[in-house]
């Protein structure tokens, strides 16, 4: 896809995100911050493929392992810790 | 097996569908379970699919990072305490912009090519790198491994300024000359110092400003690296978390009034006269008893607590659901007012207290529970100390002049729980203190909300 193109998509979708974020009322704003955390963690999916491309390129290598650790964190720990703050907040 | 790029395209857009999906749920405490659920959903597709892509030739470093990082992020998300939750937020942030410049990193030494995608490479290590330090110096500030004062030397922002023009033009230059790895490298050194240079002066007070901001440049930086890959998955993505953290960062701002500039290179304005704390608190200053408190609060139809950090830090807020609870058995209403920096991050206070149980629909915004506190009985303020300063309402010459505030001093009966009269974080003596209708009440936190419910209890 070209530049213009993707440029296009980047802005709009910001503007998506400040229509969404902001009908997120204030109590929910530390979940908010982690599930962010954790769908930010789609940088997964391109630590995957630059890591699944390393071949012999040691430095290839190390950098993708630490990319998809480091997003495997993001992800897991996201959504995991996420859910447990939001069911603290589920009516009784 | 191996499957078409047109459908990893499609799973991708089902992916950002449900991320969008998932932070509209966030909107209703009730939806919100199911929206994480299916922004997981939509994560768990999306790696499925890259898992089968056709370029992936060896899987023992994607199986060996899943499983670090997995078992990892777990442990993390299943120990920590909330009144931890910003020092991991922080860490989060750090990893994710970790994450990006590792993968544009990966890209760069694989081979990129064209002007935009070494600019595009360059934006994301530069953004990522600053995010994963900066990020790393909040954690420490927040973990008080270092500590939350302002740390910092004349010329710093000079400094600041020299390291980005410094990777901005070594970015230009790797245009002219790609494969120079000398400038690569110098982009990841300057990017690292200037994320350290850039939130080291920043002090404790200010940390939920720098969290958001940084919650926002590791999207930012998730999309640069979707531009280097030229995957809309991560464009898209990377920009609702960029917007997210900048409206945070704005929310907060506003709180403190404050510009973000102000946050980030000045310090607090400082006062046109030196005030006299003294001269504010002699001889009107009444001490109170945890009885006489009980006894006010038995005939109180209306009770509003304002709980500041302080209360978290004396982990009183059991304690405090404990005393809402005696004082709902008797007939009172009890609401919660919270001011957005009453935590140190966005909605910090709002966990800490549904961690306690205390129902959500209880927790009032500042704009909600403001006009109320004129038919409040009792209002009673623990751990809470800039928030409720009158002088942010009154006192033009004030340094937090125009910060808004609780109305506190307007309900009938003001109860302060504190340990002494010393100044909160803005260093400044607060005249709600020595109100007529305010009585201190000295001592623990925890203790003195205790030793209250057990007086109300027993009257």
């Amino acid at each position: 896809m070209d530049f213009v193109s993707q440029l296009t998509l980047f802005v709009l979708a910001i503007f998506l995100g400040v229509e969404l974020i902001t009908k997120v009322p204030p109590t929910l704003h530390t979940p908010l911050m982690s599930g962010t955390n954790a769908i930010s963690g789609i940088i997964l999916v391109g630590a995957l493929l630059a890591a699944g491309r390393a071949g012999d390129s040691l430095l290839v290598s190390v950098l993708g392992f630490i990319a998809v650790a480091l997003a495997a964190i993001n992800v897991v720990g996201g959504f995991m810790v996420t859910n447990r703050m939001l069911a603290m907040f589920k009516r009784k | 097996m191996q499957i078409a790029q047109h459908w990893i395209d499609i799973a991708y857009l089902a992916a950002a569908v449900l991320f969008v999906l998932g932070i509209k749920g966030l909107a209703k405490p009730k939806t919100a379970v199911r929206g994480n659920q299916m922004a997981a959903l939509g994560m768990g597709a999306a790696v499925v699919v890259t898992l089968l892509h056709h370029s992936i030739l060896s899987y023992q470093i994607l199986i060996a990072g899943l499983l670090v990082g997995g078992v990892i992020g777990a442990v993390i998300a299943l120990k920590v305490q909330m009144t931890s939750m910003p020092q991991l937020i922080a860490l989060l942030n750090g990893f994710g912009g970790g994450a990006s410049v590792a993968v544009a990193s990966a890209e760069y030494f694989l081979g990129i090519s064209g002007a935009v995608g070494v600019i595009s490479t360059g934006v994301a290590v530069l953004i990522g790198t600053l995010t994963l330090t900066g990020s790393l110096v909040a954690f420490a500030k927040l973990q008080e491994l270092i500590s939350g004062q302002s740390i910092g030397f004349p010329g710093m922002k000079f400094l600041n300024l020299i390291l980005l023009l410094g990777a901005l033009a070594a970015i230009g230059y790797l245009v002219v000359e790609p494969g120079n790895d000398l400038l690569f490298w110098g982009i990841v050194g300057a990017a690292a110092l200037l994320g350290l240079t850039l939130v080291l002066p920043i002090g404790g007070a200010d940390m939920p400003v720098v969290i958001a901001l940084l919650n926002s440049y590791s999207g930012l930086a998730v999309s640069a690296a979707g531009f280097v890959m030229d995957n809309n998955a991560l464009i898209i993505t990377g920009s609702l978390v960029g917007a997210s953290g900048l409206i945070l960062t704005q929310i907060m701002c506003k709180a403190m009034n404050r510009s973000l500039a102000n946050v980030l290179f000045g310090s607090m304005a400082e006062g046109g006269t030196e005030i006299d704390a003294d001269e504010i608190y002699r001889g009107k200053v009444k001490s109170s008893s945890p009885d006489e408190v009980a006894m006010i609060l038995e005939t109180a139809q209306r009770v509003v607590i304002v709980p500041g950090f302080g209360l978290a830090m004396a982990q009183a807020q059991h304690a405090v659901r404990d005393l809402a609870n005696a004082i709902e058995a008797r007939g009172g209403e009890v609401e919660y007012a919270i001011h957005p920096v009453a935590g140190r991050m966005p909605g910090h206070m709002n966990v800490l207290l549904a961690e306690a149980e205390v129902p959500y629909d209880k927790l009032k915004d500042m704009d909600t529970i403001n006009p109320t506190f004129e038919q409040t009985d009792v209002a009673i303020v623990i751990g809470a100390n800039d928030v409720t300063n009158p002088m942010a309402r009154e006192d033009k010459g004030s340094p937090i002049y125009g910060m808004p505030i609780l109305n506190v001093d307007k309900a009938r009966t003001v109860v302060v729980v504190k340990r002494s009269l010393s100044p909160g974080f803005a260093g400044l003596p607060n005249p709600l203190f020595a109100m007529d209708n305010t009585l201190m009440l000295f001592g623990d936190g925890k203790q003195a909300i205790i030793d209250i419910a057990t007086a109300l209890k027993e009257g």
